[in-house]
């Protein structure tokens, strides 16, 4: 192959005039790692109550539930990213759309909002799926003891569920995490859109994402070894 | 069977010529050998590269490549050379090239110095400066004029660089907002949001003829940078390929038949809608066919 390797290129300033492609590429990294952080808070609250919802007695908390679930898991996130940035301003009163296309950093704030709602649905059917994972006596023990359908979810079923569902919501972070790039396509400068404007200005294509290769990784086995430290803490005793 | 009856004609062509036939080398010798030669082609750079309406590639560049073809045949003496096309994006471009795909990348990919140090680039064919476009109801038509007022840039490109440190050297007060795209910079200038949108020439001029009413817009006179020239790009260090590119691009340009190809794609209502660029060829241009060059210095231009 004819290729010019040049691992020095990321001590070289990058015409941005902001410094150079290193810290181009830390730079995306760091709204990587915001965007994926904001996005899981949302994920989780909205994912929790959705999958409470799907497990309750009543058929239309159910029926909620379901339509949440089924309406965010089924378009894929490339067209929610740019429903939520192209036609939700227009489809809104003028004044709001004027004032969200006017927000400074609009590209993050609809990044984080996207895929916190789409990521939710995920979390939702993990929710949903650890509670259902219980034994029957346990939400049947709550109510013999006299409690509210609420106090058993508070008190029983949810601290199991969440122990439970903890190795697979490191997979959905892990998920979140890495879809932070689909955001590049409405503007968001993360790692994958920094890597590929160092390789524009450059032309050292392989060194860009080779950086942003290794940086995701790293990123993510930070993750990963967290998480293994949460579920040693958290594991159910005796279990 | 084949290599046979082949045996003659290449001891025959060792003996007339015996020096080029050992030499052929990269990428001449490549074509030689597989009767292929591979052009990459962008899907929308119009009106250098880009998809008609029956999705095939067409373009000034394209037309440049083609002639290219042309001269690479006669230069072989091959009786038939088969041309490939593969299609490539920004990010696809340089390892295409680098790794043989393909051989000659037609489109609007930007010469400087430092993508000389990866790729090879023949002579310009296209040199772009950064200008704005406005409504001409606005009364703007120098960089000078839009002290105080909001112009709109594309995020992440040379120009809204370029803006900016007009803007702060100058002292003229301007508020210059990133867009994400060309089409929603542009978007802006349409809507009044911005009083004119700062890019590469060329991309302006398409964007204003594509737009629903292009007598309404004009594109400032004055520059802010050093025209920039776009050239051919190809694989770097393969002297012998570039020396017979080079030489047919060169004859081209000189030719009446550079003009009238300029002509064709910049003055002429062109595939697939019909739109018409209205962009004659500049002076810098001018000199640039007169004399080819594949310098990457705007100074030389």
């Amino acid at each position: 192959m004819n290729y010019n390797w040049n691992w020095g290129i990321f001590f070289d300033l990058s015409p941005e005039g902001t410094g150079t492609y290193a810290d181009m590429l830390l730079s995306g990294l760091m709204w990587t790692i915001v965007t994926a952080l904001c996005a899981w808070v949302i994920a989780f609250a909205i994912g929790s109550v959705v999958g409470v919802l799907r497990t309750l007695p009543s058929r239309a908390a159910q029926a909620v539930g379901n339509a949440y679930v089924e309406l965010f898991r089924n378009v894929p996130l490339l067209v929610q990213m740019f429903l939520w940035f192209f036609v939700l301003p227009e489809v809104l009163p003028e004044s709001w759309g004027t004032w969200l296309k006017q927000l400074p950093n609009a590209p993050f704030y609809t990044a984080v909002v996207c895929l916190g709602f789409f990521t939710a649905s995920r979390v939702a059917e993990q929710v949903r799926a650890g509670i259902q994972a219980l034994p029957r006596g346990q939400r049947m023990a709550g109510t013999a003891l006299g409690l509210t359908t609420a106090q058993t979810y508070r008190y029983v079923l949810l601290p199991n569920a969440y122990r439970i569902i903890l190795p697979p919501m490191t997979s959905e972070f892990l998920n979140n995490l890495k879809n932070t790039s689909v955001a590049l396509t409405i503007g968001l400068l993360e790692l994958t859109a920094r890597a590929r404007s160092m390789q524009e200005f450059s032309f050292q294509v392989f060194e860009a994402f080779t950086a942003a290769t290794i940086l995701y990784i790293l990123i993510n086995l930070v993750v990963v070894t967290v998480s293994g430290m949460l579920e040693r803490r958290f594991a159910v005793p005796g279990r | 069977m084949r290599l046979k009856c082949l045996l003659p004609v290449v001891i025959a062509g060792l003996a007339v010529a015996p020096a080029s036939a050992q030499e052929l080398t990269g990428t001449l010798k490549k074509i030689k050998e597989t009767g292929q030669i591979t052009l990459g082609y962008r899907d929308s750079s119009v009106p250098f590269s880009y998809l008609d309406g029956s999705q095939k590639p067409v373009g000034y560049a394209m037309d440049i490549c083609h002639k290219i073809v042309d001269a690479v045949k006669a230069d072989l003496k091959l009786d038939k050379l088969e041309t490939r096309l593969n299609p490539v994006t920004s990010a696809t471009r340089i390892p295409l090239i680098a790794n043989g795909t393909v051989d000659l990348e037609c489109g609007s990919t930007t010469n400087n110095a430092d993508r000389q140090k990866q790729v090879g680039f023949t002579n310009t064919h296209f040199l772009t400066a950064t200008r704005f476009v406005a409504k001409k109801a606005s009364n703007v038509s120098k960089f000078e004029d839009l002290k105080g007022k909001t112009v709109v840039s594309t995020s992440g490109t040379t120009n809204i660089r370029q803006i900016n440190e007009y803007n702060t050297e100058k002292k003229l007060g301007i508020t210059i907002l990133p867009a994400k795209d060309h089409a929603e910079a542009f978007l802006m200038v349409e809507t009044g949001r911005a009083v004119a949108f700062v890019m590469d020439d060329v991309l302006l001029a398409s964007l204003a003829a594509g737009s629903k009413d292009p007598g309404a817009y004009m594109i400032s006179a004055d520059a802010l940078s050093k025209p920039e020239p776009y050239g051919i790009m190809l694989r770097k260090d393969d002297a012998p390929f570039k020396k017979v590119v080079d030489a047919a691009t060169a004859a081209f340009y000189k030719s009446p038949e550079g003009k009238a190809t300029y002509d064709k794609w910049f003055t002429k209502p062109i595939p697939p809608r019909d739109i018409n660029l209205n962009l004659p060829m500049s002076e810098p241009l001018q000199k640039a066919f007169a004399q080819p060059s594949d310098s990457p210095d705007p100074a030389m231009y």
